[in-house]
This record gives C-alpha cells, sequence and structure tokens, in this order.
C-alpha cells in the first residue's frame, strides 16, 4: 500500500522549512550572544584578579628586581646606582601606588619593558606566542586525532580491544612530560636518528617530537572520556532503535556515537589547552625550543618581574578565550544546551 | 512504491511463524534458559499481543524476531520464517536487509529512542538511506509524508527538530514513522505507550490499529491488558517463558481458563470498587502486628478527628522559563482530605499534580495561599519550625530505588526513618525495623540487603514501610505504583488500603492512571495545566463528569471491556 492513501502530501515542504529555518537560527543566536556578553564581563573579573594575584605575589619573591635592571645578581653597581635606578623605575613609591599604576598601563594595553632585554613586554612575547600556539594547537588536534581512533577502535571491539584501549589510555594518561621527551630525543635523535633532539630550526621535523610530547598524555586522557561516552551511546536504546532499522555497526558508531563521544571531549579541551600552555614549559626546556615557556622559566630566574606579570596576564587571557570557544563549540555541538 | 515488499502473499500464509523457539543466555554449555519453547503465528492484517510482566520473555522473543537478542543469546527454533523465508541460519548481513525493510520496530522506551543530537528527519531518513537508492531530495519528501501519515502536526518544522524539542507522544509517533517507512510486512511494538499520558496512549493506538487495518501484521508487547484488548486479535499470555495461554482477546479475556491469567485480570484496579482486594490474600499485615498496632493506635490518637488533616486553599506556583518568561505550574487549587480517606489527584504530565504534592509536603513554598496540616499552619511555618511536625506527613515516590541511599542496607533506611532513632537502643531500634518489615508483608531476613538487590515491589515495600516509620496521620503518595507490574501492582494498592484501615491513615494519592484513582480513592480532584477543573465524590465524577476534559480523559482511558471475572476464581 502507498501512503498517500492515508493522509494527502505536503504542496510544497521546501519553501516552508526555509523560513523556519531561518528563525530557528536567529533566536538561537540572540542566545548565544547574551551567553557571550555575560561570559566577556566574567572573564574581564578574572583577568583582574589574576593580574593583582600576581602582582602582590612577585614581591613576595626574594631578591631585589634592581639586579635584573642592572643585568643580573653578580652585577657591581654602587649603592648610588641601584637608588638611580629604583627611582626611574618607581620601586620607591608605595606598593599600592605601584599597583595602580601597573593597572592603569595594563587597561591600555601596556604590559612596560622587560627589566633585562630592555625591549617591550608586548613585542617579547610576541615574538614568543606564536612559537608556543603552534606547539599547543599542532597537540591538541594530534591529541584529538589519536583519541578519536583509539576511542572508535577499542569501543567497537572485543573484551581484548577494550583492555588494550583501557591500558593504553591510563599509561599515557599518566606519563610525565619530561619523561617522554627525554625518551622519544633518545629513540628517535639518539637511537634512530630519524628525528632532531631540538627544535630551534625552522620546518615541521622539528616539531613533531614537541608535539607527541604534549599530545600522547593528553590523548590518553580524551580518549578515556570519549571511549565512556560512546560506549554509553552504542548501549543506549535510540542505538538499538537504529540497529533496528538495519544500520551497520560502523555506521552506527560514526553517525550516532561519534557525536556524544566528542560533546565531553570539546568540553575538556578548554581546560586541555591551559593545561598544554604549561606542559609547554617543560617542553620548549626539553627540546631547547623558543617560546612563552621557556621565556618564562628565563624570566623567573632572573627575576624580570615586568615579563613575569605580563606571561600570567597572556596566559590566563589565552585560557579565558579558550574556555569561552569550548563552551560555545559545545552548545553548538549539543542541541540540548542550546534549548535549555 | 519504494518498498521491496510489494509482492503480496498468499492470504493463508501467515507472515511470521514461530515454533518452539528457545533462547537462552550465557555459553552454549551453561546457558540460563529465558525462553522454554513457545509457538505463535501472525497473518496480514492481524494483530497477536503477548502479555506478561517483567521477566517473562516477551521482549526478549521480540528482539529475536529481528536477531537483536544479544550478544550472548543462544537461540534454538524448529521454525522461524517470515513470509516462508528461514530466519534461522541469517547472516549479519542478511539480518540488516530484513531489519526496517521486512520488519519494522518500535523500541519499548520512546523517551530515549531517538538520538537526541539529530533532527528527527535524519533519524526517520535512515530507514530509507540504508534499503533505497532514493536521492536525499527524495527521501525529504517521503519522511515528510510520514510524519503527516503518523499525524504529526506541522511536518515541516518537525522534521527539523530533535527529540528534546518533542513531546513524548511525538516522540512515539516519530519512532513509528521510522518504523514503517518502508511499509514492512510486520510491524513489532514494544509496550508501545507506557509512558504516555492516557489521551496520547489512545491516539497512538489508533494510529496502531490503522497500521493493522492497512493489512500489516502487528506484534504488540505489552503488559497492560486493558491497551492490548483494544487492538488485538489474540492474545498469548506469557510467563517465565512460557506461553501459559492463547486464544482470541474475547476469549481470553472473557473466559481466561489458566489461573495466571485470571489472577493478571483480577489484579487490574478499573472499576473495581474501593477496598476489592486485588491479589489473593498473602503478604498484607501479620496477625501480630494487628495486635500491637491496635494498642499503639490507641494511645497515639490525635486531633480532632472531624477536621480535615490536610487543607489547601487557593495555592499558587510560577516558575520561570529558561527565556525569563513567567510558567504558571500550579493555579488556584484548593482541596481537603479527611482523615482516614484517601484523595486521588489526577492529570497528564505537566498538570501540576507532582508540584501540589511538593507544596503539600512543605518541600515548595507556594506564591500564594496556603497549606494546613491538622488544623495548623503549615506551608507559612519557616523550616525549623515545620521540622518537628515532619512526622505527621510523609511520602511515597514512583521511583523507590532513586529515594534510597544505595549505599545503605535496609535497616539503616528504616531506622534513619524513625524520628526518636537517637535514643533508642541497638536492640531496640533492630526491633522497630522487623515491626515496620513485617507491618509491610516482608521477611525481617531483608533487613541486611542493600537496595540494589531488592526486586520492584519489595522497594516498593521498604518505600511504604519507611514512610511508615515516624507514624504518620498523612501518607503523600507520588505515583506510587506506576513502575510496577500487575499482579504487584495488586498487592502494593491492597497494602496501602490495608495499612489505611489499621492506621486510620489519610492518602493524598497522585497518578496518571485512571483505574488506579478509581479504586483507591474516596474523592478525587481533576487537574489540568495547572487548574483544578473538577473536583468531587470519585463514584460521581466517574459516572457522571460535569467537565468536558474529564470526559475525554476518561473515554481515552483503555479498560477492558468484559464480564467482571471477580466472582469466578
Amino acid at each position: 500500500m502507498s501512503l498517500e492513501t492515508l493522509n494527502p502530501t505536503p504542496s510544497n515542504p521546501a519553501a516552508v522549512s526555509e523560513t523556519t529555518d531561518s528563525t530557528a537560527s536567529s533566536s538561537r543566536l540572540t542566545s548565544v550572544l547574551r551567553l557571550s556578553g555575560l561570559r566577556i564581563l566574567g572573564a574581564a573579573g578574572v583577568l583582574w584578579a589574576v593580574a593583582t594575584l600576581a602582582f602582590f605575589a612577585m614581591r613576595l619573591v626574594p631578591g631585589d628586581p634592581v639586579d635584573a635592571l642592572l643585568g643580573g645578581p653578580g652585577n657591581n653597581a654602587t649603592e648610588e646606582v641601584r637608588e638611580l635606578t629604583r627611582e626611574l623605575n618607581g620601586l620607591n613609591e608605595p606598593i599600592l601606588l605601584q599597583y595602580g599604576a601597573y593597572l592603569g598601563k595594563l587597561v591600555t594595553g601596556d604590559l612596560g619593558d622587560s627589566y633585562q632585554l630592555r625591549e617591550p613586554v608586548a613585542q617579547v612575547l610576541g615574538d614568543q606566542l606564536g612559537n608556543t600556539l603552534v606547539l599547543a594547537i599542532l597537540a591538541l588536534a594530534t591529541a584529538w586525532v589519536l583519541a578519536l581512533g583509539l576511542a572508535l577502535w577499542s569501543a567497537r571491539g572485543g573484551r581484548t580491544a577494550t583492555l588494550v584501549g583501557n591500558l593504553l589510555e591510563v599509561v599515557s594518561a599518566a606519563v610525565p612530560h619530561f619523561w617522554l621527551g627525554s625518551l622519544l630525543i633518545l629513540v628517535f635523535s639518539v637511537s634512530l636518528q630519524w628525528l632532531p633532539a631540538t627544535s630551534g630550526a625552522p620546518g615541521i621535523n622539528g616539531l613533531i617530537l614537541p608535539v607527541l610530547t604534549l599530545a600522547i598524555p593528553l590523548a590518553g586522557f580524551l580518549g578515556q572520556v570519549m571511549r565512556e561516552s560512546m560506549l554509553t551511546a552504542m548501549n543506549s536504546p535510540f542505538a538499538i532503535s537504529s540497529r533496528a532499522r538495519g544500520e551497520s555497526e560502523v555506521s552506527l558508531s560514526l553517525r550516532h556515537a561519534l557525536r556524544h563521544a566528542a560533546l565531553p571531549a570539546i568540553g575538556l579541551s578548554g581546560w586541555a589547552m591551559g593545561s598544554l600552555i604549561s606542559g609547554a614549559v617543560v617542553v620548549e626546556t626539553v627540546f631547547a625550543r623558543p617560546g612563552i615557556g621557556r621565556t618564562l622559566l628565563q624570566s623567573v630566574l632572573v627575576r624580570d618581574v615586568p615579563v613575569v606579570l605580563g606571561v600570567v596576564v597572556l596566559v590566563a587571557a589565552i585560557y579565558i578565550i579558550v574556555t569561552l570557544l569550548s563552551d560555545l563549540a559545545e552548545r553548538l555541538a549539543d542541541p540540548r544546551l542550546r534549548a535549555a | 512504491m519504494f518498498s521491496p515488499n510489494d509482492t503480496p502473499s498468499t492470504q493463508n500464509e501467515p507472515i511470521i511463524t514461530v515454533r518452539d523457539l528457545k533462547i537462552a543466555f550465557g555459553s552454549k554449555t551453561q546457558a540460563t534458559p529465558i525462553v522454554h519453547g513457545i509457538d505463535f503465528e501472525i497473518h496480514a492484517g492481524q494483530c497477536l499481543a503477548i502479555v506478561g510482566e517483567s521477566g517473562s520473555g516477551k521482549s526478549v522473543t521480540a528482539r529475536t524476531l529481528i536477531g537483536l537478542t544479544g550478544a550472548n543469546a543462544v537461540i534454538q527454533a524448529q521454525t522461524l520464517q517470515l513470509r516462508g523465508k528461514d530466519l534461522r541460519r541469517n547472516s549479519d548481513r542478511a539480518w540488516r536487509k530484513v531489519r526496517g525493510a521486512d520488519i519494522g520496530y518500535v523500541l519499548q522506551d520512546a523517551l530515549v529512542s531517538l538520538d537526541p543530537l539529530r533532527p528527527i528527519g535524519r533519524e526517520i531518513a535512515d530507514s530509507l538511506r540504508i534499503h533505497t537508492n532514493l536521492s536525499p531530495a527524495a527521501r525529504t519528501s517521503k519522511v515528510l509524508e510520514l510524519l503527516a501519515a503518523v499525524g504529526i502536526p506541522e511536518p515541516e518544522q518537525r522534521i527539523n527538530q530533535r527529540s528534546g524539542e518533542l513531546s513524548g507522544g511525538l516522540r512515539q509517533r516519530a519512532l513509528i514513522a521510522a518504523a514503517i517507512a518502508l511499509d514492512p510486512a510486520l510491524l513489532i511494538a514494544d509496550e508501545p505507550t507506557t509512558a504516555l499520558d492516557a489521551t496520547v496512549q489512545q491516539q497512538i493506538l489508533d494510529l496502531l490499529a490503522e497500521r493493522k487495518a492497512a493489512g500489516t501484521a502487528l506484534l504488540l508487547i505489552s503488559h497492560d491488558l486493558a491497551v492490548v484488548g483494544q487492538l488485538a486479535d489474540r492474545i498469548a499470555v506469557m510467563r517465565q517463558g512460557e506461553i501459559v495461554e492463547t486464544g482470541p482477546t474475547a476469549q481470553v479475556l472473557g473466559n481466561p481458563q489458566h489461573e495466571y491469567t485470571q489472577r493478571l485480570l483480577r489484579a487490574v484496579p478499573t472499576d473495581k470498587p474501593r477496598g476489592t482486594r486485588l491479589a489473593p490474600a498473602g503478604a498484607g499485615i501479620s496477625a501480630r502486628q494487628h495486635a500491637l498496632i491496635g494498642a499503639q493506635r490507641a494511645k497515639s490518637e490525635t486531633g480532632d478527628p472531624t477536621v480535615p488533616v490536610l487543607v489547601a486553599q487557593n495555592l499558587r506556583k510560577t516558575y520561570r522559563n529558561p527565556d525569563g518568561t513567567p510558567r504558571v505550574a500550579v493555579q488556584n487549587v484548593s482541596f481537603a482530605l479527611n482523615r482516614g480517606q484517601t484523595l486521588g489527584i489526577v492529570g497528564e504530565s505537566g498538570s501540576g499534580k507532582s508540584t501540589v504534592a511538593r507544596m503539600a509536603l512543605g518541600l515548595t513554598a507556594p506564591d500564594a495561599g496556603d497549606v494546613r496540616l491538622l488544623g495548623l499552619p503549615w506551608s507559612t511555618l519557616s523550616e525549623k519550625q515545620r521540622r518537628p511536625q515532619r512526622k505527621h506527613i510523609t511520602s511515597i515516590y514512583q521511583d523507590p530505588l532513586g529515594s534510597f541511599d544505595p549505599q545503605w542496607d535496609v535497616a539503616r533506611i528504616l531506622s534513619d526513618a524513625l524520628p526518636d532513632s537517637e535514643s533508642l537502643t541497638r536492640s531496640e531500634r533492630r526491633d522497630e525495623v522487623i515491626r515496620l518489615l513485617e507491618t509491610v508483608g516482608l521477611d525481617a531476613s531483608l533487613e541486611a540487603r542493600l537496595p540494589l538487590r531488592l526486586s520492584g515491589g519489595q522497594r516498593q515495600r521498604i518505600a511504604i514501610a519507611r514512610a511508615l516509620a515516624p507514624g504518620p496521620e498523612v501518607i503523600i503518595c507520588d505515583e506510587p505504583v506506576s513502575a510496577l507490574d500487575v499482579s504487584i501492582q495488586a498487592q502494593v494498592l491492597d497494602l496501602l488500603d490495608e495499612l489505611q484501615r489499621e492506621f486510620k491513615l489519610s492518602y493524598l494519592f497522585i497518578s496518571h492512571d485512571l483505574g488506579v484513582v478509581q479504586h483507591v480513592s474516596d474523592e478525587i480532584v481533576v487537574m489540568e495545566a495547572g487548574r483544578v477543573v473538577e473536583a468531587g465524590r470519585t463514584t460521581e465524577v466517574f459516572s457522571n463528569p460535569a467537565e468536558e476534559y474529564t470526559r475525554k480523559l476518561l473515554a481515552a482511558a483503555p479498560r477492558l471491556h468484559t464480564v467482571p471475572i471477580g466472582e469466578k476464581a
């Protein structure tokens, strides 16, 4: 029998669905915009708090910033020179006045000058930021690919695959960056001599090992989360319904389970980006690669206060932006969040 | 048309034939049998209903017909044929060709059987994508046709919506649309109306009847004899993996031969007067308890018996929608619950029943109006003032498991509910727990069990025992039997009735099931969209409903149209 006999066919379905689509997406847009507005206000508050904490924390660190201004702790400057330097840099002022001046400059985007390099901090960081971001973004993408592959393979396989997948994930999630980096250097640079041990030179070869060092622990972590939600999706009533329509297992995991698996991982990616940048401190040091992380380490050692503060504020800003982006991505990927 | 099944089979050849079907779970050597050799067949345009309680093997049987029994199932059958074609040796690939094309399957849980991340149009189009070569555009127009055919309004908008944006009834219609997309010869519907309101339930049954009239063979799986009676031509009653009775619907419902069928029919509360036992006597209050309770009750009598124990006046509650607009959940609701009586509140989901229950319990503050308990202020008190009085009013919920701490054993759950638990010695506490267990007809040995290791009926009895522990005047029962099988439901309703008479308890009984409410209530309140549409003596409201909405609700409730069999057994 045919269905037309039961009910008349709608005359022009395509035209109607077009108009309803646009109203739905415009209301979706306003809700996203309202959310973004609230989040931007919150972000400004977080930045202020981070900048303040970092400012006062740096005062608590033992040692005199004048040493950094005069070329390091071992300088032979006379007491007059030191006093003059203090005065010139406003270090004699009461601390609250210094804080006020710092905040005032920060609002206008001025991060001050580096004590050691005698360059604006913005420029110092600007030169290094690109390197670190390339590293972190490539590591995040690699971690996603590894985690998805592992989750798809082990969720569909039998008990052995589940066991192996689980073991791989737990082990790689638990490996520390400095150890993994050293191991990769030993295997691929020293023994096999396939890849360079340092990452200073341009080109993709120097990036492979640092990216893997950052990506593997993260992949283990994301993989665990993905496989868990993928298994839940594959055993849920809607998956059984889909099988009852004749769907194959491969198609089921790609069309249904993959999105369910990706959702929690999208939410975690904001956090992951933050952890990648802190991981970069170690990895950039191990692979002698220029970047924010190595700059931070060096500046802390010589008490280059403006640079340290700049890095802290910059990393906080990146963290906020990435979290915001991952929240928005989550809402775009999950219709249930938009409805609520 | 698109269906590959257009060749009509000869009239007398059944669509599906099952002979001596045995299903077991486990390995080949150590398998636990679930289904012990059952036979049935269904012809085109006929409906067979398999009726049974949970664990009877009915859903497993249905799943076996589409080869989705489960990974470690061992299946044997003398015959398992779809239009003369043997299904027993089907490969995975062969099964995938059958599923969705020759056999449509509507899964039990309508509310969660659609992928919440995909538009329903895509879900329905899946059947067409898998089994036909239609272009995406042709699939879309076919899906629109299907949505209209299953009675989904505004198909052009609905096709882009996801299950979260649809009501339960619309989700079930969408699932049926997906199952009939290729006009399969056999449609299996597993508990198609269980999660749905009465009026929606009726619409789904009509829709299935339409398919049957169009020549589809229908296999209906249900625990609800009243639902089955409307649609089925034949009924097979299943218990513990065996079909104990099978025959034409009128015969099975009107003149049941097997003792189990008779018991099932007797357990249906609809149209049975108040106080009629629904289950064979047995698990009630023990004789020792009768004496104890009588003695205790005499000294604990409180308050004036003529004052209603629970009075609500002009209750109003407004919530906010996510977009900030106000949503009125309850407005202008008043009722009075007399001592020793049951006041039933009926309504469909979203009618505000549960909000009323929360306000009666003092868990949600009304925006306007007030609740008085035992003639004294209640909803206007601060929580600190209310706490000492809480022992007078307790509650039982639909899902007892969710209301128990899974780490606590039965003894701890019950002793925690005793108002003077702290001041009792260990052995006194244990005596109290055992007394409570006996009161609800449970064995004292259950005291060390964790809630997860109890059956559904036992859990609800523990919930009742916990509600009794403080010695309450009023118990709020929010859908207390909705999740139970009909024979367990009968036992729990009998127990509640017996306890009411022994303890002079007053019940505020909330349910969407008209049959249950009719059986238990002295008076009822009918709610729709937060308002009371009708209230009065139960017998009057049911025999002579004054409001259009009540009439609609009553008409939609499935009931057994058979001679009463109460006297027979």
